[in-house]
Formats: C-alpha cells, sequence, structure tokens
C-alpha cells in the first residue's frame, strides 16, 4: 500500500446511484497531500463519478444518489449541511473538453476571485489573475491579449486557461477529468508539465486513459473495474508488478 | 464543521451572503412562473364564472288562453289564416288575465309586458302552428323571460342603486317579486343558445350561426391548406434541389409565418375581394384566407416530422427496387403522417381563433341567418364574440363569455387530439 | 344549393372513374400477364383527368363570369344614372351585390337587381352543365386510353411532381402577393397624400375626409400619434412580458425539476393558445375597469381604455413567447460551462447571471425581438381594448390608437374601396409589414447564429 502519513482525503464504502443503476460499490481509497493520484479504468468503470464525489458535483445531477463518507481533512463532505460553494473554493476542478467562459481571458481566470470576494481591488485581481496565468504557463502567450474572448485561444491554451481559472482560486486540491484528452502530443506534454509544477502546492487527482501519462505524472494509482477500487498502489509498483490479475490485463492491454 | 471546511470567517460570511442572493433569485424565478399561472388561472376563471350563467335562462309560466275568436275565428284550421293572427293580442289577452290591475293602466302594462322576451309572441305562434289542437285551448307555457329579468334573477343587477341607476324599474321589480313568490319563474338551460342565430335581443341570441359559419371556413382551409402544405413540405424536404431558389422559397416561408395576421386580412380585401370580386362576408373567401395564414405551419411542422423519418427508410425502399417518388409517398409520407396530422390541427387551432383577418373579410355582419354553404353569408365564432363583446346590452356579457366557454373547449379538443395523436404515433427512431 | 350538387356529382363521378379504370386494367391484364404494374396508378390518372379539368374549368369560369357581370352591371347602372362620379357606381354595385345576397344595405333600383340575378342565374347553370360535361368528357376519353400499355405510373408521377411544383411556389405568391398589394394601394395613397405628411405628421384623423365628401383634402394623415400608441403599448407589454418571460425561463430551465417542467411549459404554453380576442374582451371587460377602479380610489382619472390595460394584458399573452423560446436557448447552454463556474464554487444565481445569461443572451434577443413583432402585430387585444383616436402622448393611463387597430377601423364595414381611408389603411399595413419583417428577419438570423455556435 502506499504511505499514508499526510492523507488528505479517505472515502469510507462510498456507493453512488444513479436511480436504480449502481456506479460506484464501497470505494474505500484515501489520497494523499500534495501529491498526484491518477485513476484508470476502463471506460464507464465511474472514475469521474468518484471526482465529481469529492467536489459534490453529482448533486447537480437530479438522478444521483451518493451514500458513504467522503473526508476531506477530516470533515465529512458528503454532509448536507456542507456549504458546496466553500467545498468547491477549496477543490477545483479542471474537465475534459476545455470549457472557458464566453467571456475574456482575464475575465474568465478573474471569475473565481472575484465572485469570492477575494481581491480587494482591481490591482489585487490583475495580481492574481497574472499570478494564475503565469503559474499554469499561459502568461508569455496572452499577456498582450488579455481582453479577448477566452475561445479565441487553440485547444491547448483554453486548457491551460481553465487551469489557470482553477487555480486563481487557491484551491487546495485540484480534479482533473481527462485533461488532456482533447488535446494533440505537444499540448499534452505542456499540460503535463504544468502538472509537474502544480503538484508542489494542489493536491492533483487526474483521470486518464493513457496509461503512460499516468506513469509519467502520478505518484499512486488507483485502477476501477466496474465501479470497484480494484487496486492502488505506488504507480510504479501498479504499472511494473500489479497484484492483481484484472489490473495487470488492463495495463498491458489485454482489454479495456 | 463548515468552520473546518472555510478558510476563514471573512469569507464564510460573504458566502451567506451570497446563498441569501441565491435564494431571493430563485424566489424571484418561481414569484414569475406563479404570476404568469395565476394570469392563466384569472383569465379563465373570470370567464367561466361569467360564462356559464350564460348556459341557463330563464323562463315564467303563465297561463295562455290560444283565442279562437283571434286565432282562427272562421274555424278554417289553415295555416295561412294562423300565420296572419295577431299572436300579440292573444299574448297581451293572457297577459291582462293574469293581471288584471294592468287593464287600464297603460305604462303598468308596459312593464309587464317588458318582462317577457321580445320573441314571446313568435314562441306562441310556433306552438299553436307545431300543433293546431291547441287552439281554443288554455295552458301554461313557458315564456322565455327579457334579458333584464334573466340577468336579475342572476343576480348580476345591483338593486340597491337608485332606481334611475339601473336598468329595471322598481315596479317591474314589484311585478318579479310577485312572480318570483308564486314560484312561476324557473331557471332552465338554454339549449336555443345552440339552436340559433344571432339576434338583436340577447335572451333569444345563439351562436349555431357564428359555429357553421366556424365549421365551412375551416372545412375550406383545411381542404386547402393541407394538401398543399403537405405537398410543399414534401417537396422542399425530399426532391427540391438545394440551389438559391429552394432556399428562397424556405426563408419566404418562414418569414409568413411571423407575418401578422391583419396583414392577411389586407392582402385577402385587396386581392380576393377587390381584384378577383370573391363575394365578401362568406366562409369561402374567409376560408382563403386563413389558408394562407396557415399554410406556413401546416408546411413547417410537415418538414419536422418527414425530417425525423430517418434515411434507412428511404435507402431500404429504393433498394428495392422502388422509384424515388413510390420510396417517399409509400414508405417515408406514411411514416410522417402523424406529425403532419398535428401540424394540421395546430393550425387548424389557431385558424379557428383567429379574427383580425376575418374582420377585414367582412365575417363580422349582424347575420341572424344559419348559413347552409360556404357562399352564404356568415360570422365565424370569435367574430361573433367580437360583436357581442361590442354590444352595450348586459345580456350580452354572459353570452359573450359564454361563446367564449364554447371556443376554448373546442380549442381544448383540437389540441388534446395533436398531442393524443403525436403521443400515440410517436416512433422513436 | 346547385354548387352542392355539382360537388356531389363530380365526386361520385371520380370515384367511378377510379373504379372503372381499374376494373378494366384488371381484365385487360388477365389476357397479358407479362408485367403487373399497380393497377391503382391507372386509377388514379383517370381520376386526375376526371376532375382537374372540370375543377380548372370552374374557377376559371366563376372568375371571368363575375368579372363579366360587373361590367354588364356598371353599364346598366351608369346609362340609368346619368353620370354621377364612378365611386357612386362602384358603391352602387356594392349594395346590388349585398342585396343579392340579402343583405338589404341601401335603396337598390328593382331591375337591376333582378338583371343581376338572372345573370348570375345564367352563369351559374351554364357552368352547372359546361363543369359536369367536361368531367364526363374526361372521364371517356381517359377510360378510352386505358390499356396495359399506358404507363400510367410515370404519368402519376410526373403529375406529382408537377403539383408539388406549383404547391411550393404558392409561399412565393402570396409573399409577393403581399408586398404587391401593400405596395400598390399604398403608392395611389401617397399621390394623395405625400408620404413625408404621413411619416412626420402629427395629426391623424382620417374620418373628416368622408364626412366632407372630400378627398382627402380636409382628412390628416399624420401617422405618427398612430405610431407612437403603438409604440407605447408595446413597450408596457414587453415591460410585463420581458421579466416575466425571462425569470419564467430560467426557473424552468435551470432550477425546475424534470417533471415541474413537464407541467409547467404547457400550462405557459396554453396562453399563448388563448385567441386574442378573447384577451381583448378579458382587457376590456375586466383589466380596463379595475385599473381604472383603482386609479380612482387614488384619486386619478384613467382612460377606460387606456394603454396600460391593453398593454398588460398583451403583455400577459407575449409571456409564453418569451419564455417558451429562452427555455429552448438557456436549456441549449452547453452544460460543460455550468459545470465550469458550479466547480469554481459560484453559486446557481452567479452562474446564471455571469455565465449563461451572456452565453444566451444572442438567443435571448431574437426571442425578445420575435416577441416584439408579435406584439406589434397583435389586432384583436388592441381594437377591442385601446381607444380610436390618436393622440401623442407618452402617459400610459391616456387612451391610445395603434396601427393595427387604425388598419381594421378604417377598412371595417362597407366602403368604397379607393378612398383615402382605405389607401390610408394599406399605407399603415405596409408599414407594419416592413417593420415586423425587419425584426423577425433579424432575430432569425440571431438564433441561427447562436444555434450554429452551439450546434
Ligand atoms: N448522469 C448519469 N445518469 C445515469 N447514469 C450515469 C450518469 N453518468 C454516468 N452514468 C453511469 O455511471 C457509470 C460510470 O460513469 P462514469 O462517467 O463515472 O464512467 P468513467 O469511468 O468516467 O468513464 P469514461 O472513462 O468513459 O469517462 C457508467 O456506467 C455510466 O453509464
Ligand atoms: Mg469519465
Amino acid at each position: 500500500m502506499i504511505k499514508n502519513d499526510n492523507i488528505k482525503i479517505t472515502t469510507n464504502d462510498l456507493c453512488v446511484f444513479y436511480d436504480e443503476k449502481q456506479a460506484l460499490f464501497d470505494v474505500n481509497i484515501s489520497i494523499n497531500e500534495k501529491e498526484t493520484t491518477a485513476l484508470i479504468g476502463p471506460s464507464g468503470c465511474g472514475k469521474s463519478t468518484l471526482l465529481r464525489c469529492f467536489n459534490r458535483m453529482n448533486d447537480t445531477i437530479e438522478n444521483c444518489v451518493v451514500k458513504g463518507n467522503i473526508n476531506i481533512d477530516n470533515a465529512n463532505v458528503n454532509n448536507p449541511e456542507i456549504d458546496v460553494v466553500q467545498l468547491r473554493t477549496k477543490i477545483g476542478m479542471v474537465f475534459q473538453k476545455p470549457n472557458p467562459f464566453p467571456k475574456s481571458i482575464f475575465d474568465n481566470v478573474a471569475y473565481g476571485p472575484k465572485i469570492h470576494g477575494m481581491a480587494k481591488n482591481k490591482l489585487e485581481l490583475e495580481e492574481i489573475v497574472e499570478k494564475s496565468l503565469k503559474q499554469a504557463g499561459l502568461w508569455s502567450e496572452v499577456k498582450d491579449r488579455l481582453s479577448q474572448p477566452g475561445t479565441s485561444l487553440s485547444g491547448g491554451q483554453q486548457q491551460r486557461l481553465c487551469i489557470a481559472r482553477a487555480i486563481a482560486v487557491r484551491p487546495e486540491i485540484i480534479l482533473m477529468d481527462e485533461p488532456c484528452s482533447a488535446l494533440d502530443p505537444i499540448a499534452t506534454a505542456n499540460i503535463e508539465e504544468l502538472m509537474d509544477e502544480l503538484k508542489k502546492e494542489f493536491t492533483i487527482i487526474i483521470v486518464t486513459h493513457n496509461m503512460q501519462q499516468a506513469a509519467r505524472v502520478s505518484k499512486n494509482t488507483a485502477f476501477f473495474h466496474l465501479g470497484k477500487l480494484i487496486e492502488l498502489g505506488p504507480t510504479d509498483q501498479i504499472f511494473t508488478n500489479p497484484k492483481l490479475e484484472k489490473t495487470q490485463d488492463y495495463i498491458t492491454g489485454r482489454y479495456g | 464543521m463548515n468552520r473546518i471546511l472555510s478558510k476563514s470567517q471573512n469569507i464564510e460570511n460573504s458566502t451567506n451572503k451570497r446563498h441569501r442572493k441565491e435564494k431571493r433569485f430563485k424566489s424571484l424565478c418561481l414569484g414569475a412562473v406563479i404570476v404568469a399561472i395565476l394570469f392563466l388561472i384569472i383569465l379563465l376563471s373570470s370567464l367561466a364564472y361569467k360564462g356559464l350563467s350564460g348556459f341557463t335562462k330563464t323562463t315564467i309560466q303563465i297561463p295562455i288562453y290560444f283565442n279562437e275568436e283571434i286565432i282562427d275565428p272562421e274555424n278554417t284550421r289553415d295555416i295561412a289564416v294562423i300565420n296572419k293572427a295577431s299572436f300579440r293580442k292573444i299574448f297581451k289577452q293572457s297577459l291582462l288575465q293574469k293581471f288584471p290591475e294592468a287593464k287600464d293602466n297603460r305604462k303598468m302594462y308596459r312593464n309587464i309586458s317588458k318582462i317577457f322576451s321580445r320573441g314571446s309572441t313568435y314562441l306562441l305562434k310556433k306552438m299553436v302552428l307545431d300543433d293546431i289542437s291547441l287552439i281554443g285551448k288554455t295552458i301554461n307555457v313557458d315564456l322565455i323571460s327579457s334579458s333584464t329579468i334573466d340577468q336579475l334573477r342572476k343576480n348580476n343587477i345591483n338593486i340597491k342603486v337608485p332606481e334611475s341607476d339601473r336598468p329595471v324599474s322598481d315596479a317591474t321589480l314589484k311585478i318579479y317579486d310577485q312572480l318570483n313568490t308564486e314560484g312561476v319563474i324557473k331557471k332552465r338551460l338554454n339549449f336555443s343558445f345552440f339552436k340559433y342565430g344571432d339576434s338583436r335581443n340577447p335572451e333569444e341570441a345563439g351562436i349555431l350561426g357564428a359555429l357553421l359559419g366556424s365549421m365551412f371556413t375551416l372545412i375550406i382551409t383545411l381542404l386547402l391548406s393541407f394538401p398543399i402544405g403537405v405537398l410543399t413540405a414534401i417537396y422542399l424536404e425530399e426532391f427540391a434541389p438545394k440551389n438559391k431558389f429552394t432556399y428562397f422559397i424556405e426563408i419566404n416561408i418562414n418569414n409568413l409565418a411571423a407575418v401578422p395576421s391583419i396583414v392577411f386580412g389586407l392582402l385577402g380585401l385587396a386581392i380576393f375581394l377587390n381584384f378577383f370580386g370573391l363575394p365578401r362576408s362568406v366562409p369561402l373567401t374567409g376560408g382563403l384566407v386563413l389558408t394562407l395564414m396557415t399554410l406556413p405551419t401546416v408546411i413547417i411542422s410537415s418538414r419536422a416530422s418527414l425530417k425525423a423519418v430517418p434515411p434507412t427508410i428511404r435507402e431500404a425502399a429504393l433498394g428495392l427496387g422502388a422509384s424515388k417518388l413510390q420510396a417517399v409517398f409509400n414508405h417515408v409520407v406514411p411514416s410522417a403522417a402523424p406529425g403532419m396530422f398535428t401540424g394540421t390541427i395546430i393550425g387548424m387551432a389557431r385558424a379557428l381563433g383567429e379574427t383580425a383577418p376575418l374582420l377585414l373579410m367582412g365575417m363580422v355582419a349582424f347575420i341572424v341567418e344559419v348559413p347552409t354553404s360556404i357562399f352564404d353569408p356568415a360570422t365565424v365564432l370569435p367574430a361573433q364574440i367580437y360583436l357581442w363583446a361590442d354590444s352595450p346590452e348586459r345580456g350580452f356579457v354572459e353570452k359573450t363569455s359564454a361563446a367564449i366557454i364554447v371556443l376554448v373547449l373546442f380549442l381544448i379538443i383540437m389540441n388534446s387530439l395533436a398531442i393524443w395523436l403525436r403521443r400515440k404515433f410517436e416512433v422513436r427512431w | 344549393m346547385n354548387t352542392t350538387l355539382l360537388t356531389i356529382l363530380i365526386i361520385s363521378l371520380s370515384i367511378f372513374a377510379f373504379y372503372y379504370a381499374v376494373y378494366k386494367i384488371k381484365s385487360a391484364q388477365s389476357l397479358n400477364t407479362k408485367h403487373r404494374p399497380l393497377h391503382s396508378y391507372y386509377g388514379w390518372y383517370c381520376l386526375f383527368w376526371t376532375i382537374f379539368p372540370a375543377l380548372l374549368f370552374f374557377c376559371l369560369w366563376t372568375f371571368c363570369s363575375s368579372i363579366w357581370i360587373d361590367k354588364t352591371i356598371i353599364n346598366i347602372i351608369t346609362l340609368s344614372i346619368n353620370e354621377e362620379g364612378a365611386t357612386n357606381i362602384s358603391l352602387q354595385l356594392n349594395a346590388i351585390k349585398n342585396a343579392a345576397n340579402g343583405i338589404l344595405t341601401d335603396q337598390v333600383p328593382k331591375e337591376i337587381l333582378s338583371n343581376y340575378i338572372s345573370l348570375n342565374q345564367k352563369s351559374e347553370f351554364i357552368r352547372f352543365i359546361a363543369t359536369l360535361g367536361i368531367a364526363i368528357i374526361g372521364l371517356f376519353f381517359l377510360i378510352r386510353k386505358i390499356n396495359p400499355d399506358l404507363r400510367a405510373r410515370n404519368k402519376i408521377e410526373s403529375i406529382l411532381m408537377v403539383l408539388m411544383f406549383i404547391a411550393s411556389f404558392i409561399a412565393i405568391i402570396v409573399t409577393l402577393g403581399i408586398v404587391l398589394s401593400l405596395l400598390f394601394e399604398t403608392l395611389k395613397f401617397f399621390s394623395d397624400v405625400s408620404p413625408f405628411e404621413f411619416f412626420f405628421g402629427t395629426t391623424w384623423s382620417p374620418q373628416i375626409a368622408l364626412r366632407e365628401d372630400q378627398v382627402a383634402a380636409s382628412g390628416s394623415f399624420g401617422a405618427i400619434p398612430v405610431f407612437t400608441g403603438t409604440l407605447l403599448i408595446t413597450i408596457i407589454a414587453m415591460c410585463v412580458a420581458i421579466p416575466i418571460g425571462l425569470l419564467a425561463a430560467i426557473y424552468l430551465a435551470e432550477y425546475a425539476s424534470q417533471r415541474t417542467r413537464t407541467i409547467v411549459k404547457p400550462l405557459l404554453e396554453i396562453l399563448a393558445g388563448i385567441p386574442t380576442v378573447v384577451y381583448g374582451f378579458f382587457a376590456a371587460l375586466t383589466v380596463g375597469p379595475f385599473i381604472r377602479n383603482i386609479g380612482e380610489t387614488f384619486g386619478l382619472s384613467i382612460a377606460s381604455e387606456s394603454a396600460l390595460a391593453a398593454g398588460l394584458v398583451m403583455g400577459i399573452m407575449i409571456i409564453p413567447f418569451i419564455s417558451s423560446l429562452s427555455d429552448d436557448v438557456i436549456s441549449a447552454v452547453p452544460n460543460s460551462l455550468r459545470e465550469g463556474s458550479y466547480g469554481l464554487g459560484a453559486t446557481k444565481y452567479e452562474t446564471i447571471i455571469l455565465v449563461i445569461f451572456p452565453a444566451a443572451l444572442p438567443g435571448i434577443i431574437g426571442s425578445i425581438l420575435l416577441a416584439t413583432s408579435r406584439a406589434i402585430g397583435e389586432t384583436m387585444i388592441v381594437v377591442m381594448a385601446a381607444g380610436l383616436t390618436a393622440k401623442l402622448t407618452a402617459n400610459p393611463l391616456e387612451s391610445v390608437t395603434t396601427v393595427t387597430v387604425q388598419i381594421v377601423t378604417l377598412l371595417i364595414g362597407d366602403h368604397e374601396f379607393d378612398s383615402s381611408k382605405t389607401m390610408a389603411a394599406f399605407a399603415l399595413g405596409l408599414t407594419l409589414f416592413i417593420i415586423t419583417l425587419i425584426l423577425n428577419v433579424i432575430a432569425l438570423k440571431v438564433v441561427l447564429k447562436y444555434r450554429e455556435k452551439y450546434e
């Protein structure tokens, strides 16, 4: 198992249902702080569902029911009394398809800080935007066109804009759902580099179908199959010497 | 627990404010929905409240002596003689018998005769014509009351205001009370509302003329707009080359769908009435105008249902050696038919409720006769509503509302039919 | 009645044609069974040639004979009355026609009336015989031609293609008809009244012209007060419809559960399905007096046909036009934008106002434009609940008139067609048509662009 001296998130018998259909079965997983954890598994196995449990994104789906505990910093975020607004400030999310708002590049990044009242004045806001864009490695490319719409950027730039947007609110955890699947190899490499940078400051959970990517960016890897957590461990060990045959089969590409 | 998650007290305070704003906004949106639905409820219930009493009438039972001396003194029993007889006299004689005190009091007699419908003498004549053996007998007849008395019974007239401010005089009121205590004033279902055409007297006015006028007009509309609309839709969807001209036709259709209906009235007036010299006020020309107005609806919905038929059906038919036309007419059109019918019914419902263009086509004339063909002068249901709504008599208010109820009922039936058709034949490809 | 009998005869004839053709081809084919084309094509082919020429003749004859009869009668009138100006004659002709239809308006000369009626009867008789004859000739001609070598299917197919092409042409003809008829009358109007006066004049009193029996000389056709009246009522209507419609759309698209949606959406659409004459009645009889009474309690004198009452009710009618289309537009905003915003910790309100609304704005503007064009062209509500006199005012408590009200009051009832009064109605109609057309075209463009953006 992985070292668990600095655990950030643990789940306790987490089950998720879409109407009658159960998507996750008794998932118990723990995720370390300021490390990158990769979630892998065949399509439809519930990776996105799990990811969306962490920031209660499943609340927005009418027919979705989540049971069990999710502890982040020892608080159960699945508690209905938890304020999702504050929770999501703490947990950022980056989606599969870049989804910049139909606003300017600046406003895209400033959106979060603005609604949360993080900047006292315009100057502070500009500082936050600049810092986030720099951290997302986008600053040099867009600093002269901040007022252009975010949708005018290339796909890879858009995705980095979304990452900048997410880190602008200073979250502690960043959830990434296949962030590179819509990007070409060069843009993917850029993002991977960026993640390497980000993990110093943020806890990152990434869903990916790309085994090499998981191996490159993550410290720990969890393998899911049919809604169940099959194996969780250090990435090296999962990829070179998995304990279970199912994991072995998947990684070597025998199915999925 | 909240505390643990939040970064600072500061942020938590501001989130509370944000949540309050959120709640306020949500209630505002919900409020808008409720207001809109409330409008609907107020509208419908005020109509129902005003209109339901329009389906009842008031009758007053008095003994009528069918005096042979007046009707047929020579005992011929000839229809022509009876037709000529003065039933006004019969009516007067019987009234005076009932109210002897009015004999030498003309004013009082006038008051008394005013509580009966002006069509009473006609009713008496009709009774005798239907049954000659009545002559010489005295029987109790339920005479229809005048509209004022009807309104009085329905409590639509405030009798507390001074005499000069209300349509009934104190004297009439006294007679009414006397009759009421006798128990001869009765409430009846007003079947004649559906049996007669328009009239200047509210108590005699019916909607049969308008109903038939609407029916004839809609038949014309249906017979023209359905085939033309469907053929256009099929051509545009299945056969038309994708060129500028086709695009031009499509733009035309889309724009016609949004042209104000009154403009179609102007078109009909200028082209059908003035240029082609077709007759005014008849269902034929009214139907023609409504056809032009309904066509875009039929075309657009038919195209939508044709579009929904998957190409595999066409390919399958073509693969079996059918011609393009056969494939379309034998396989595609039947699958799209329910959608076409639905669209047509919705278009018809809209045409049924349409008034403005028909005003210009002269379909608002005061017409007593019930039309028997598409060439007879007629009015339509909404135009009848408009006419009655404009009439000053108190009694027409409930007639108008009653006619509206009938119209809305027809619309509900048509729309339910459309919904039922859609549900029943909805094929999920 | 004549026509009913004719219809019945033609229909039975065509049914006979259909079945006889099918029967004939069947018996012919039993001799020659090489190929078996579908029999019903022969039936349809025969049926078509029985009905179509007869129908064509019927329509042509009706049209031509009515023109010819009119001419004849006009000749008789001009002979009997010593020339009294052309307008008078057309009025007389109308009166005679009405009298023949049983509507007695004016005194009409007996001989001319009977002349007219007898001419009409003759024409109808000829029409009856000839139509029937043509149908029968068509039937026999075709029946003789029926044999297996006749490629009925191809013939039917080409007939259908021609019919379909003609049908789709009608849309263009209608548009052309609208434009030409409006333009024609408007140009005539502008030769009497200068366009400058019409578009910039501030007094509108077309009735005077009629009373003094002079053409346009004393009637004034300054349409500004009519336009401002329309504008005022439209603005009031939109002030009611836009907030309620938009907020309702937001509720339906963003807050309501699926079940609420399926109930509330049709309910709102009922508002759009209620005939406008009903709204007019409601406005004139309930809302107008209600507003006046409220005004009285505050010591305000409000016209019972105030712009406020008409605008308010029109606004209610317009609500579903905005809510329905806006709901579609808002629902079409991709979910990824919503999730992106929620993921940053935004509340629903913030998401709606800051992300969804701007994204949906083009579509919403389109729906508002469409609704505005609806309000401007709406007729019955204002005819019944707004005033008749044109007043140049921005006070919603006063009574104003609108373009559509003026069109209806100028054209309702019998009148000579060539007076400035009627032509003024067409000028108003053309203005209305152009304005609504522009609004619609822009709205459709905007909505289409929007759809393309989010596919
Ligand atoms: N909104 C929903 N309603 C119903 N079922 C859903 C919904 N979202 C997901 N599911 C189901 O839940 C299961 C898990 O879905 P999930 O999206 O978590 O899979 P995934 O592992 O992310 O797959 P992928 O790699 O393709 O993204 C799937 O079987 C899916 O069909
Ligand atoms: Mg997924």
